[in-house]
Parts: C-alpha cells; sequence; structure tokens
C-alpha cells in the first residue's frame, strides 16, 4: 500500500536522517573528548545557554551555508556540482532495506517495520555500495586538481576492493540464515541455541539434556565471529573513516577528492560519510547483532507477557515499540564502536590498505564460506 | 496505465536519452561514462520490470560498479581530454544515422502491427536467487567452471598488457 | 501486462545507437564503451523474451537470465583485457585516437 511506505520513508528520513546523523556529529566530538581526556567543542550557544555542545551540528549547517561556493577554474563545473549529490544518494537511498521492527499483526492487517523488504534485501546493499563509488571518483576527476586527482584514483581502488569481501564475508552468514531478506533474517535470529549442541552436531558426542539451559541468543555474531569482523572491516573500508581514509589523508594529500569543495557542497559529503555509519550500524545490527530482537526473549512471549495486563492489539503496539527501541540500541552501540575505532587506528598505507583486502580478507572470507558450509553439511547429515 | 507500464517507460525513455548523450558527447570522456552509467541504472530498472531481480542487481553490481568504474579510471589515468568527430566523417554520421533509423523503424513498425504473444503470468520464484542459483548449478555447471577460466585468463592478460616493463 | 514488443522495440534502439557510436567515434575508450551499450542492448532482449516464455514454478525455463549473466561475464573479461590493450597503446603512441593508430590502413 503506498501510504504506508510514504509513511515509513518519511519517519526514517526523519528519524535516521534529519534526527540521528546530526547527534552523531556530536557524538564523534564527545567521544573523542572522553577518549582523549579533554573536553570537546562545547560553546556554541543560544543566548548564552550551552547545552554541552548539542547546538553545535546546528552551528554547523549555519557555517557551512553560509561559505562561498568556490568552484576551480578548469573544472567541469556540470560534475563538480553533480559529485556530492550522487555521494549523498547511495547512502539515502540504503535505508529503504533496513528492518527497525519485526512483523506485527494487528487482526486482519500486518504491519513490517521496514520501507521495502524485497527477497534479494541483502544485494541490494552491495549494489548500492557499487554505485557510491561514483561520487568520490567523480569529485577527484572534476577538480582539476592533481592532490584531488591522486585522491579519487585512491578512493576508486579502495572502495571496488572491498566491495568484493563486503560480500564474500556476509556469504557466510547468508548460508546459516538461509535467505537474503533482511527481516527474514532478524526474524531467524529471535530464539536462542544451546551453547554445546555443536559438540553433538561435529563429533557425535551425547550432550546431557541437564545441560541444555546453557543457551545463546542465535545472533549472526555466534554463528559468524569472523564473518563479522570481516564485514565490519570491509563495510568501514567502504565509508573511507579512518582508519580508511586515505583518500582524504588530511597529511598526505591535503583532503584528497575533498580539496576544491566548500561550504555546504563539502556539507554534503561530510553528511554523507555520518549518514553511512548509522547504514553500516544498522545492517551490522540486523545481520549479526540480531536485529530488532530482545536477547532471550522471542516476540511472542513478549506479547504474551505483556497482553496479560492489556488487550492483545495494545501488547503487539507495545511489542512493536520495545522492538524498536532495542534496534537504537544496538544502532547505537555499533556507532560508538565506529567511533572508538576511528579514534584509536591510525591511518593505514595504500599498500597497507590494499594488502589488508587481497592478501587477508580475500582468503579468509573463502576459508570461511568452506567452514561454513562443511560445518551446515555434517549438520543437516546428522539431523 | 498501471504503475508499471509508465515506470517502463520512464526507465525506457532515461535510456535512450543517455545512450545518446553517450555516443553524441563529444567534448567529454567523463560525461560519456556518466550517461553509460545512467543507461545501465535504466536498464536495471526495466529488468526489475520484466521480473529478473537477480539479473538486476548483478547489472548495477558488476556493470555499472565496476565495469564502468574501470573505464573512469582508464579515462583519469591517462588524463584524456576533449575529442571530435572524425574530420571526414561528418556525412557519415548524418546518411549512416539517417539509414539505421529508417531501417529500423520499417523493423519495429512490423514488429509492433504483428505483436507479440500476450505475457503470461509470472511463475512465483521466477529470476529470484534461489532458482537462477539452480539451475547455474545443475543444468548450466558448466559454463560456471568455463566462465571462471575465461575471467582467468582475462586477469592474465589485462596485468600483462598493462604492467610496465621491467627492463 | 508490460507491452514485450515494446522491450524488444527498446532493445533495437539502443543496439542501433550503440552502432553508431562504435562506427563514428574517433575516441577508442568511447568505442568500447559502444560496445558495451551494444551488449546490453543484447541482453534486455534475452530478458524480455525469457519473460515471455517463463516455464512454470516447478520446471522454470530461466535460460535467458543465465545467457544474461554469461554475457555480463564476457563483457567484464573482454573490457578487463580492452582497457589493458588501450593502456599499452597509448604508451607506446601518446594518442587513443582512431585517426592516429591507423599503420595497417593503405
Amino acid at each position: 500500500m503506498p501510504i504506508e511506505v510514504i509513511v515509513k520513508t518519511v519517519f526514517i528520513l526523519l528519524v535516521m536522517v534529519v534526527g540521528l546523523a546530526p547527534v552523531i556529529t556530536w557524538i564523534e566530538r564527545k567521544q573523542s573528548a572522553v577518549m582523549q581526556d579533554r573536553i570537546g567543542a562545547n560553546r556554541a550557544d543560544i543566548a548564552g545557554i550551552t547545552v554541552l555542545g548539542l547546538l553545535h551540528p546546528l552551528a554547523d549547517v549555519f557555517k557551512l551555508l553560509s561559505k562561498e561556493d568556490v568552484v576551480p577554474t578548469g573544472a567541469n563545473r556540470i560534475l563538480h556540482g553533480l559529485a556530492p549529490i550522487i555521494a549523498a544518494i547511495p547512502a539515502l537511498i540504503a535505508f529503504a532495506v533496513i528492518p527497525y521492527g519485526g512483523i506485527y499483526v494487528f487482526g486482519d492487517y500486518k504491519l513490517s517495520l521496514v520501507a521495502a523488504d524485497p527477497d534479494w534485501g541483502l544485494l541490494y546493499i552491495f549494489a548500492i555500495g557499487s554505485i557510491a563509488t561514483y561520487g568520490s571518483v567523480l569529485a577527484g576527476w572534476a577538480s582539476n586538481n592533481n592532490w584531488s586527482l591522486l585522491g579519487g584514483l585512491r578512493v576508486s581502488a579502495q572502495m571496488i576492493s572491498y566491495e568484493v569481501t563486503m560480500g564474500l564475508s556476509v556469504v557466510g552468514a547468508f548460508m546459516v540464515f538461509g535467505t537474503l531478506k533482511l527481516t527474514d533474517m532478524a526474524i531467524a535470529q529471535d530464539q536462542t541455541f544451546r551453547l554445546l549442541g555443536f559438540l553433538e552436531v561435529l563429533f557425535g558426542l551425547p550432550v546431557p539434556v541437564w545441560l541444555d539451559w546453557i543457551r545463546l541468543p542465535a545472533w549472526g555474531i555466534f554463528y559468524q565471529p569472523l564473518g563479522f569482523v570481516m564485514f565490519l572491516t570491509a563495510i568501514m573500508a567502504e565509508n573511507k573513516r579512518p582508519p580508511f581514509d586515505m583518500p582524504e589523508g588530511e597529511s598526505e594529500i591535503i583532503a584528497g577528492y575533498h580539496l576544491e569543495y566548500s561550504g555546504m557542497r563539502f556539507g554534503l559529503f561530510y553528511m554523507s560519510e555520518f549518514i553511512e555509519i548509522v547504514v553500516i550500524a544498522g545492517l551490522v545490527a540486523t545481520i549479526f547483532l540480531g536485529g530488532w530482537a530482545v536477547p532471550f526473549v522471542s516476540q511472542e512471549t513478549i506479547i504474551n507477557i505483556i497482553s496479560g495486563a492489556f488487550n492483545r492489539d495494545f501488547a503487539t503496539a507495545l511489542c512493536m515499540i520495545v522492538h524498536f527501541a532495542t534496534f537504537m540500541l544496538k544502532v547505537l552501540v555499533m556507532i560508538w564502536l565506529q567511533m572508538a575505532l576511528r579514534w584509536t587506528l591510525p591511518r593505514f598505507r595504500y599498500d597497507q590498505v590494499m594488502d589488508l583486502c587481497w592478501k587477508i580478507l580475500l582468503p579468509l572470507s573463502i576459508v570461511n564460506i568452506f567452514v561454513t558450509g562443511a560445518v551446515l553439511l555434517v549438520a543437516k547429515g546428522s539431523s | 496505465m498501471s504503475v508499471p507500464i509508465i515506470l517502463f517507460y520512464v526507465f525506457a525513455a532515461l535510456a535512450v536519452t543517455s545512450a545518446l548523450g553517450m555516443v553524441l558527447n563529444v567534448r567529454n570522456t567523463v560525461a560519456s561514462a556518466m550517461s553509460l552509467v545512467v543507461t545501465m541504472i535504466a536498464l536495471a530498472g526495466i529488468y526489475l520490470l520484466l521480473g529478473a531481480y537477480l539479473v538486476a542487481v548483478v547489472q548495477i553490481m558488476v556493470y555499472a560498479g565496476a565495469i564502468v568504474v574501470l573505464f573512469l579510471f582508464v579515462v583519469m589515468l591517462l588524463n584524456l581530454r576533449s575529442d571530435s568527430f572524425a574530420p571526414g566523417r561528418q556525412w557519415l554520421v548524418k546518411t549512416g544515422a539517417l539509414l539505421l533509423t529508417l531501417v529500423v523503424l520499417s523493423e519495429l513498425l512490423r514488429l509492433f502491427a504483428v505483436g507479440m504473444p500476450p505475457t503470461p503470468a509470472e511463475p512465483t520464484g521466477f529470476g529470484g536467487y534461489r532458482q537462477v542459483g539452480i539451475a547455474l548449478y545443475t543444468d548450466y555447471v558448466l559454463l560456471v567452471e568455463m566462465s571462471s577460466l575465461l575471467l582467468l585468463a582475462a586477469i592474465v592478460g589485462a596485468l600483462i598488457l598493462a604492467k610496465r616493463r621491467i627492463d | 501486462m508490460l507491452p514485450l514488443h515494446h522491450v524488444i522495440g527498446l532493445s533495437a534502439i539502443l543496439f542501433v545507437i550503440g552502432m553508431i557510436g562504435v562506427a563514428t567515434r574517433r575516441n577508442l575508450i568511447v568505442v568500447l564503451m559502444s560496445i558495451e551499450l551494444m551488449l546490453n542492448a543484447v541482453n534486455l532482449a534475452f530478458v524480455g523474451f525469457n519473460r515471455l516464455w517463463p516455464g512454470t514454478a516447478e520446471a522454470p525455463a530461466l535460460d535467458g537470465q543465465i545467457f544474461v549473466l554469461m554475457v555480463i561475464t564476457v563483457a567484464a573479461a573482454e573490457v578487463a583485457v580492452g582497457l589493458g590493450i588501450v593502456i599499452s597503446l597509448f604508451r607506446n603512441r601518446d594518442s587513443v585516437d582512431l585517426e592516429e593508430v591507423s599503420l595497417l590502413k593503405w
């Protein structure tokens, strides 16, 4: 029903993009300040009331809007102006398939909290990641500047290398959950599994029944720990955030492909990086951290507990809110993790980045697929 | 005039416009490459409308996301600037285009007059990754193996051709 | 339903545009891109015809889409080797203009 899709799209844009992305710039400033034992930016105020620096994102927007828009001579004006838009669009449309809630049944009406749920949802994310290359590459070319060209070449090499690893590292999770639909992946993580079950499945050792209470939530990170690490690395490299920010290395090539952009055009590049942080957090939360599922408490249990006191529809609505809050909590944890990684690790060199992708992550992801396939074969064969 | 049919005409117009922009644009090679990307994305949209979901995603991932990036890479590496139509070729463009348009138009008019059989309903799971994957690895597994050999040959060939001489 | 003869017509138009590009452009890279456009037009025809005869849910006939996947693979390999040729040509002659690399013409 189109009105439903429009409402969900508006909600996503309001909450995630307009609401969360500026807050993330504040989180970055404050988290880096806490990690580096300083106070951070806290002087932006309205009539003398500073709110811990929460007005700084607003001040940033005003500053960027009021700057002069410089287009270098000899640069292609159309491509120069088009590049920030092409960089921002993939970050925005990737939100369409990320589920921030499950499927709730209100009488005879099924509400699923995801804007679009195609059967090939995860492939859509990879396609979007492929398109995202063009914004940065065009920015590097269209600026008529040697440093920008170097940055553009570096960024195209980095992004197309890490796309391959990004795809292969999730194949293990795809094999375990058996579906590419992100909603179904999150629903499959809504249960628990016996921790010692692998002994019975792989080695045939009988597990005593009284040890069955040791259970873990069936999250992707417990099924695929190596896949989680590799996917996080690859998708952070796609986002060009430090430690993978050698295309825009400030000390080497003077901000690379960002160089000739000022004012709101640079603001668009900057914002698209932060929006992609939210996309990465949402994706990793959905595939590996159980999405909107509360650990150890399945959706049925929550609804049954609440409908002891209220009626069923209200219980479902309350469960929806609980799930959404859990999802946002996991997203915030992933954002914190990305910020911590950004402010801890120094920048990788160009050859180190390429080595990491082709010589370490790619063979490891193929080994991961092989081992996952072998374990699944033995598990399906014995059950 | 349902939404899929309107979307098809929008994508078709976009594809033809950007294809013309790619071929007729003489001044800027990078702009030609970007027009090619727009054509490929429009074609991927048409594949989605035709029910070929995996093919559409593979088109964007491989064609628009890797092959044209390779073109852009080479254009940036060689720092190619502007171009022009060949000096003696202006008449060739005009007569060739006219002839081809006439031929194609006549064939198309004949096709539209005859029409095609009505489109059957789309079977469940058609064009999804499951069925295409099963078909690839049961009926067409030889093709998959041969394409892996082909890609290996292409990688080795491209490396040798583009490597600097180690003298 | 989607008018399939319009899909085939679009495929023909794109193929013709690609042919014009191959025949008249001087820049070798644009000629390669026009070849890619022709391959895309052929892919569209394959997918269109596959939609016309999709088989059933139990016995799907996905030959057209398998063909398209193979065409995309071959196009990727061809672009890689073709651009390698372009780079080595540029290194030797400092130009990718087809009017200047015409040694075989008499």
